[in-house]
């Protein structure tokens, strides 16, 4: 109840901020068309790179959105309102997770339609396990903004943990360069970070249409990241404060 | 009558810093309590501490028989903080809407009502004037007709007629039973109240009626009267 309630009321702010809700949904569908052009001659690497990306989208998006969304709660003083209520942490965060992981949905089908069908993007795998995985991606991203939103004094610090927290395993996720060609310590590090996993199902969806042993350990260290990562914003939710 | 509040050796001590030092008082309902003293002396902290946010407590602090901060004592209690605590970008209707299915309570055309904001509901939070936005925090507050009201300056900015009608709202919610705890920098609202708590430096300097004090202290208004107890102390 009280997490529908906040669901409807996130994304009842979000429709209000047409803005924000069109660069959501429209900036993925310009890169995406912008990176088919790019490797126009070359087919091959935009398959190889058009999938990673819808897995990214909504990851980096999410991320950005609840990090500020919720520094927002707490720097206005509706989050300490919040906690002055019968409203438990769970329902609060849960609430987000809801209304995040619809804008997500809609967010990657449009990517995805689009990549698959115009744009030619070539995956084994079929549209409704590409949007699963995208989900739990933009969930990872939602959950991480949350939790390291508890580390931000104001928007700016906020916004400059995309570049600290997501840039890094970027790099690192086997996009940029193979996992298997980097030195044994950059590979342990990949091995820990939760984009990469994101990233390598992706990739699997490209090259087989069932859900492969593998496929199924990247979605679970996605979902199970995410669920570390919630469990870590709500260690941050303290009702009482200094 | 029977304490609804009871606070017995209350200190609150954020980071190094002893902000509130050992305070007893208790609050009863139907009684408009003011909580008077400059800004800084502790007040907000101690309202905190009353509503179940505020760490670093030694001490008891007791709220409609129950501890401080306790999950059943949430719906009972209603607190309006400082800064307006509303959604700037929701209208008026959907955040009382929304915080009303937080509380599980119903009510919102009647709380509008009661604050003097029944015609607003369409409107945008964040196109309203600060008091406005602050009614808007208030009615908020008095979604499911708490027993106990923690009021954290909730007058202040607003036009005189306003704060008339506001103080008449506090004393018909005091006359159902209501208790009420309302904060103030402004020493001129203490004759609306039943009984003043005066604030100094995270003590209490006085606990008294607004007569009873002015008579210990031979000052002529609230204002004297603070300033012979803190040049006394």
């Amino acid at each position: 109840m009280r997490t529908v309630a906040t669901a409807r009321r996130v994304l009842s702010q979000l429709r209000r901020d047409r803005r924000t809700m069109a660069l959501l949904l429209v900036v993925p569908l310009v890169l995406l068309t912008l990176l088919r052009y790019v490797y126009d001659d070359q087919p091959r690497v935009f398959d190889r790179v058009g999938g990673p990306l819808l897995a990214l989208f909504p990851f980096i998006t999410m991320f950005l959105v609840t990090s500020v969304a919720m520094l927002r709660e707490r720097t206005t003083g509706t989050l300490e309102r919040l906690l002055t209520t019968p409203m438990a942490k769970g329902d609060l965060l849960v609430g987000y997770a809801l209304a995040f992981g619809l804008v997500a949905v809609v967010q990657t089908s449009l990517a995805s339609a689009l990549a698959l069908g115009p744009l030619g993007l070539d995956l084994t795998a079929g549209p409704v396990l590409v949007v699963l995985l995208a989900v739990l991606d933009a969930l990872l991203g939602m959950a991480l903004g949350l939790f390291l939103s508890a580390f931000a004094r104001s928007e700016f610090q906020a916004v400059q943990f995309l570049p600290a927290v997501v840039l890094p395993q970027l790099l690192l996720c086997g996009l940029f360069a193979p996992r298997a060609t980097m030195a044994a310590p950059l590979r342990w590090l990949s091995d820990v970070l939760p984009l990469t996993y994101a990233v390598d199902g992706m990739q699997e969806l490209a090259r087989t249409s069932s859900v492969s042993g593998r496929l199924a350990r990247d979605l679970g260290v996605v979902a199970g990241a995410s669920v570390l990562a919630l469990a870590l914003g709500a260690a941050t939710l303290q009702r009482r404060s200094a | 009558m029977v304490n609804s509040v009871n606070v017995e050796g209350l200190t609150v001590v954020r980071g190094r810093t002893e902000v509130l030092h050992d305070l007893t008082f208790s609050l009863q309902p139907s009684r408009i309590t003011g909580l008077l003293g400059p800004s800084g002396c502790g007040k907000t902290t101690l309202m905190r501490a009353l509503v179940g946010v505020q760490s670093g407590i030694t001490g008891t602090v007791t709220v409609l028989g129950q501890a401080a901060g306790t999950r059943e004592l949430r719906s009972r209690v209603g607190y309006v903080t400082q800064a307006p605590a509303v959604y700037t970008d929701l209208s008026v209707g959907e955040n009382l809407r929304y915080f009303a299915s937080v509380l599980g309570a119903t009510g919102v055309e009647q709380v509008l009502g009661q604050v003097g904001l029944a015609d607003r509901s369409d409107q945008l939070v964040g196109t309203l004037s600060g008091g406005q936005r602050a009614r808007v925090s208030l009615a908020s507050a008095l979604l499911g007709s708490p027993e106990l009201l923690v009021l954290d300056e909730p007058t202040v900015g607003l036009d005189p007629v306003l704060r008339r009608d506001l103080w008449a709202l506090f004393r018909s919610l005091a006359d159902d039973g209501t208790t009420i705890l309302v904060s103030s920098h402004v020493m001129d609202e203490a004759g609306r109240c039943d009984r003043l708590l005066l604030m100094r430096e995270g003590r209490l300097v006085a606990d008294d009626s607004p007569s009873g004090l002015l008579m210990a202290t031979g000052a002529t208004d609230v204002e004297g009267a603070f300033l012979s107890l803190a040049l006394a102390s």
